[in-house]
């Protein structure tokens, strides 16, 4: 083979897998700045394999701040959201937390959507003082919080959602479980807090699995864990995957109790899992199933208003994730009502928030950046294609 | 806990995992090299058709709701138009085609399908019923889908018509003469440009069939065009660019691979050894297992 053909060949392949990445960009144009605005960076994945994420916290954003200018905005000064997509790729969501604090001088950040991406700008935050509300699960975001002074976060905590999961095992004899995970961020960090709590629980993990958040079949890990005796499966990912792990199960006629993560949130994939996604249990925030709760329930009210507005809106089915954009976007609405736009004063404003959100009732506090506990999680499951709460 | 019992069983249970996920790496393949053949080309767009395959066929046979073998000639006809559509608007008026020129312009290709696919049917993954009853067999304890046996089945099916189509129809026979020999070809009076033309429709058609018959198993959205080209690709080369029957082969084999590396080394690393068994094969035979190297030097690319 001539050297030219080979270099072609290599040269192609780097292509293909280049292309493989996405290169899409969605730029808003930012309203001309005026005087008396404040200024607010977003971050989500709108496009991209997490944006079934970031398109219900994009849309919530707008709806909320268009809400918050029609009433004549905070203090009298217009909200003016500044809008990224990162497409739930580390690098992008880098460059666009740089932009948003050096190009368009904002005095916070909401976002980024996953636990990944968080990570990733953590540091910058850190460094340039800005407060962020990241809208991930991973707890690993705000911990430990003397490195973490600006980070905050609004999802409930993986590790309570841990907790729970292990709680309703527990009460079922469940001892031995197998986990699969995805080795995105979300899932690693899950699988970190699975394989941790699993001790305070006495529960033996007997099959420790991972799979690629692009992968399709997940039939091999399965039989591992099918093998190795598991009375239980965990399965931790926001991917489509989640869909396919009860499919799998199914085709090997594994009829052991399937348990998600919070990141099974989107009734979607419970349909698209068809009846083989029934009966899974997963704990979850109660807006996914707020004609089940309870009236006298604190939430109740802010969970219906969201519910019944966004779906008006959008004419889409809500999402918890929408929520988690809600709550961050409320959060810092009122800090800067409180006290405007200065980062330091809104940072220590927001410390010391006590607010009735989507996700649960938040009490921040300078040793808690998340503000919840596992009281915010419900066990759901699934029942008719409907996420209903789980009774017993 | 291991059993001996479980050894025979779990190895057949990654045979027929390797088999499904063979078999549509197997007919992007195909794909690849009908065009390559054609032109001397590697169509970047190959993907994307495996994807509109799948996207169209959710929309036909569940928001349309129509019967499965409606959808399915549907489907395959749409996206052959695409792909004729793509040879008559984007390949066939450049005036001094070149491989470099040819290629960039399926890299663009495939970034608009992309896009289009978007638009059109969104960023959520679509899904859709099994061809027929979602319920597993059981064989020596391993378990089989019939979606699965489907798909090898219609793979099965398209070799026998890809073997008759070559060696006893006129149009195909016309269409070897192309690869072997463009300039002859067009001596003895065979239209090259719509052998072109033929190729981009038979491979677009080969492509939708495999997004079609896959979407039921691993759904289906707008960005997994990448990766499917990713693999046919692979298989291809490991074929031997060109070589169909090869390729089908070789298709399977990565299946297979990927499978049985999932199983018993580390799901983790299930693409990673995949493809570096290919890089390993590519680096002592260059051409492919079944390709040749006295084939491969006469060509340009």
């Amino acid at each position: 083979m001539k050297k030219r053909s080979l270099i072609l060949l290599i040269g192609a392949a780097l292509i293909l897998a280049f292309s493989a990445t996405g290169l899409w960009a969605e730029e808003k144009a930012a309203p001309a700045a005026e005087g008396g605005e404040y200024h607010v960076g977003c971050i989500f994945a709108i496009t991209g394999k997490a944006s079934w994420l970031g398109e219900p916290e994009r849309n919530t954003a707008e709806m909320v701040a268009k809400e918050i200018n029609d009433a004549g905005g905070i203090n009298g000064k217009k909200l003016v959201l500044h809008i990224e997509d990162d497409q739930g790729d580390n690098t992008q969501a880098v460059n666009a937390v740089n932009k948003l604090i050096k190009k368009d001088k904002v005095c916070a950040i909401i976002g980024p959507s996953t636990s990944g991406t968080s990570m990733a700008v953590v540091p910058i935050a850190q460094e340039a003082q800005i407060p962020l509300i990241s809208c991930a699960g991973a707890a690993v975001i705000v911990e430990p919080v003397a490195e973490r002074k600006w980070i905050f976060k609004v999802p409930q905590k993986d590790s309570d959602c841990v907790r729970r999961i292990y709680d309703h095992m527990t009460s079922k004899g469940i001892k031995d479980i197998g986990i699969i995970t995805t080795t995105s961020g979300f899932g690693g960090a899950g699988r970190d807090q699975l394989k941790k709590i699993a001790e305070e629980y006495a529960i033996k993990i007997v099959a420790d699995e991972t799979y690629d958040p692009t992968a399709t079949d997940m039939t091999a890990q399965l039989v591992k864990i099918k093998n190795a005796g598991a009375q239980a499966v965990v399965n931790w990912s926001i991917e489509p995957a989640q869909s396919i792990v009860p499919q799998n199960m199914k085709q090997l006629k594994m009829t052991i109790p399937l348990y998600q993560s919070h990141g099974f949130g989107n009734i979607k994939y419970a349909q698209a899992a068809g009846d083989a996604g029934e009966g899974i249990i997963f704990p979850a925030g109660r807006l996914l199933a707020v004609d089940t709760v309870s009236d006298d329930d604190p939430q109740k009210k802010v969970l219906v208003s969201y519910r019944d507005k966004y779906e008006k809106t959008y004419s889409d089915k809500v999402s918890t994730f929408g929520g988690h954009a809600y709550d961050a976007l409320w959060i810092l609405a009122n800090a800067l009502k409180k006290v405007g736009d200065d980062p330091a004063k809104l940072r220590d404003e927001i410390e010391k928030t006590e607010f009735v959100g989507t996700a649960g009732v938040f009490k921040f506090s300078p040793a808690d950046h998340c503000g919840l506990d596992k009281t915010a999680f419900e066990m759901l499951t699934v029942k008719d294609g409907k996420f209903v709460v789980l009774k017993e | 806990m291991d059993q001996p019992a479980h050894i025979l069983s779990d190895i057949l249970q990654f045979i027929f995992m390797g088999l499904q996920r063979g078999s549509i790496y197997a007919l992007a393949a195909m794909g690849f090299n009908m065009i390559y053949n054609a032109t001397g080309i590697i169509n970047f767009a190959q993907g994307e058709f495996v994807v509109l395959g799948g996207l169209m066929m959710v929309t036909l046979s569940t928001a349309l709701s129509l019967s499965i073998p409606v959808a399915f000639v549907l489907t395959t006809l749409f996206v052959t138009v695409v792909g004729i559509c793509m040879e008559r608007f984007t390949i066939n008026p450049v005036k001094h085609p070149t491989v470099l020129r040819l290629i960039i312009i399926t890299i663009a290709v495939s970034i608009i399908i992309k896009g289009a696919a978007m638009c059109l049917w969104g960023k959520n993954s679509h899904f859709m019923r099994h061809f027929s009853s979602s319920e597993t067999w059981e064989i020596y304890g391993a378990t089989i889908l019939p979606q699965t046996i489907w798909i090898i089945g219609i793979l099965l099916c398209i070799v026998a018509g890809y073997i008759f189509f070559f060696n006893y129809t006129m149009t195909g026979k016309c269409m070897r003469a192309c690869a072997i020999n463009r300039d002859a070809a067009r001596l003895a009076g065979i239209n090259d440009r719509k052998m072109v033309m033929l190729s981009f429709a038979l491979s677009a058609g080969i492509g939708a069939i495999a997004g079609i018959i896959i979407t039921p198993i691993i759904q289906m959205d707008y960005t997994r065009g990448a990766l499917l080209g990713i693999k046919g690709f692979g298989a291809a080369v490991l074929g031997g660019l060109g070589n169909s029957m090869g390729a089908v082969i070789a298709g399977i084999l990565i299946g297979i691979l990927e499978a049985m590396a999932a199983g018993y080394v580390s799901s983790h690393y299930m693409d990673a050894i995949a493809l570096i068994i290919l890089l390993a094969v590519l680096f002592v035979k260059p051409s492919g297992i079944f390709g040749s190297a006295e084939a491969m030097r006469l060509k340009e690319f």
